[in-house]
């Protein structure tokens, strides 16, 4: 059963800030409540105060610009996403993970800053943008400040966030020439959760085509987000092949820390990482040499 | 304490006091009577709960129907113009994709909502805008079916 709780909906950022600093602690934000409501439902989360942020309509936007990249509203839709004409042309893996993120209905409701913020590791969203090495920016009353979305997450449905926090807006730099990107998840039932989720970006040398930089980065094989480093580490500097990305999806599994659920264990969520990293590297190294 | 909202559900205005926590889908059901849509899962999963806010299919389950102030909200009481059925209802009772019938409200509004926004989708589309939805009965292609004479044009909208 939801709790009792005292209910907002600010219109403007400003106001949404200021309710926040009043209630200190004793808050929840809502957006589009995809997550939070079924945690809620559960009495995993009982808030005194419930803000609820879905009608401010200044955070909900999608700005691309050749020279700032991408910015996006936290309140912006994951289906705005998906059907963005510039997101498909100019940043085509995020419209690719948005449309198997979740169901097309919360895929309407749902805001890509309430995913971000639920800090769900098996979250779809994230990975990718970290692939991106996107940015984001939190407001607060004092101020604004930004990092990287890679640093946002500290654990389990742990973010930066501070009281007093919202997150604004996602920053995507321009994707560098020669580079391929790609995503996806492993699930057995279409549009759910990932039981594990790998994201890779990979940017060719122009003349000599070996990999001059890589990012992998995987959902839900640790407490949070995490680049496989050390598979990163193996490929960068290298000609891209077969073997190579075998070794590279076979290190990449040793520097997770996957949980045992019901979805899979934790020694299944390993081999998955080892395959997936192979295939999506490949994926992503094709549409390098093809970009 | 109550809130005021204002909304509108099948072309009739509404205005109404809520507890914050009451979910949309009560709203519907318990404050309106507008028992078509179903309660499954209450989790999100099964769909049978989907309304059209806005233009969109949305899981009335799990949103606080005080996020729906100021929408236009179409339920399946609100497919069909007086006694003539929606295109998309006879469509399903021809095809035999009602079955049980539990899933069907929240199919219909999926698949309104989806042709209304492609009007000529391919096979693979019609199957993609009801991924969200769960029939219990497995009766998927009766559904896909019948959307597809839809799309065909087999079946008029009633003026």
């Amino acid at each position: 059963m939801i709790n009792d709780f005292e209910y907002d909906a600010p219109k403007t950022l400003k106001e949404a800030l200021s309710l926040l600093d009043k209630y200190r602690e004793d808050y929840k934000i809502i957006a589009g409540g995809q997550s939070l409501l079924i945690m809620m439902r559960q009495g995993l989360i009982k808030p005194e105060h419930l803000i609820d942020i879905k009608g401010i309509s200044e955070l909900n936007y999608v700005k691309f610009d050749s020279n700032k990249g991408l910015r996006m509203g936290a309140l912006t839709t994951h289906s705005t996403l998906e059907k963005s004409p510039v997101i498909k042309k100019s940043f085509g893996v995020i419209a690719e993970m948005e449309k198997r993120l979740a169901s097309i209905q919360t895929r309407n409701w749902g805001s890509i800053g309430g995913n971000l913020c639920h800090g769900d590791p098996a979250g779809d969203l994230a990975p990718v943008l970290i692939a991106l090495n996107a940015t984001l920016t939190v407001a607060s009353i004092h101020g604004e400040r930004n990092m990287l979305v890679e640093g946002f997450f500290l654990d389990y449905f742990e973010t930066a966030l501070e009281y007093g926090d919202l997150l604004t807006e996602i920053q995507v730099p321009t994707i560098p020439s020669n580079t391929g990107t790609a995503y996806t998840k492993f699930n057995v039932i279409e549009s759910d959760m990932a039981t594990v989720g790998v994201g890779v970006s990979i940017t060719l040398a122009p003349k000599e085509g070996h990999c001059k930089d890589v990012r992998i980065v995987l959902a839900n094989a640790a407490p949070k987000p995490m680049r496989a480093k050390q598979a990163e580490e193996l490929l960068r500097g290298k000609k891209i092949t077969d073997p190579l990305l075998k070794e590279a999806g076979e290190i990449a599994s040793t520097e997770t820390e996957p949980i045992s659920d019901i979805h899979a264990s934790a020694e299944y969520r390993k081999e998955l990482v080892k395959v997936l990293v192979k295939q999506l590297s490949k994926e992503a190294h094709l549409r390098a040499k093809q970009a | 304490m109550r809130k005021e909202l204002k909304f509108t559900v099948n072309g009739q205005p509404y205005e109404l006091y809520v507890k914050p926590k009451t979910l949309l889908v009560d709203v519907l059901r318990n404050e309106l009577g507008l028992t078509g849509t179903k309660k499954g899962c209450e989790s999100s999963s099964c769909g049978v709960c989907t309304i059209i806010l806005n233009g969109m299919a949305v899981k009335s389950c799990s949103i606080l129907a005080l996020q729906a102030e100021g929408a236009e909200i179409t339920t399946v009481e609100g497919l069909a113009k007086g006694d003539q059925l929606h295109p998309l209802q006879k469509a399903f009772l021809d095809y035999g994709a009602y079955q049980c019938g539990f899933c069907t409200p929240g199919m219909l509004a999926s698949a309104k909502a989806f042709l209304d926004e492609n009007p000529k989708p391919t096979e693979e589309e019609i199957k993609e805008a009801i991924d969200g939805n769960v029939c219990r009965c497995t009766g998927y292609n009766s559904i896909i079916r019948a959307m597809t004479a839809v799309v065909n044009g087999d079946y008029k909208e009633a003026k």
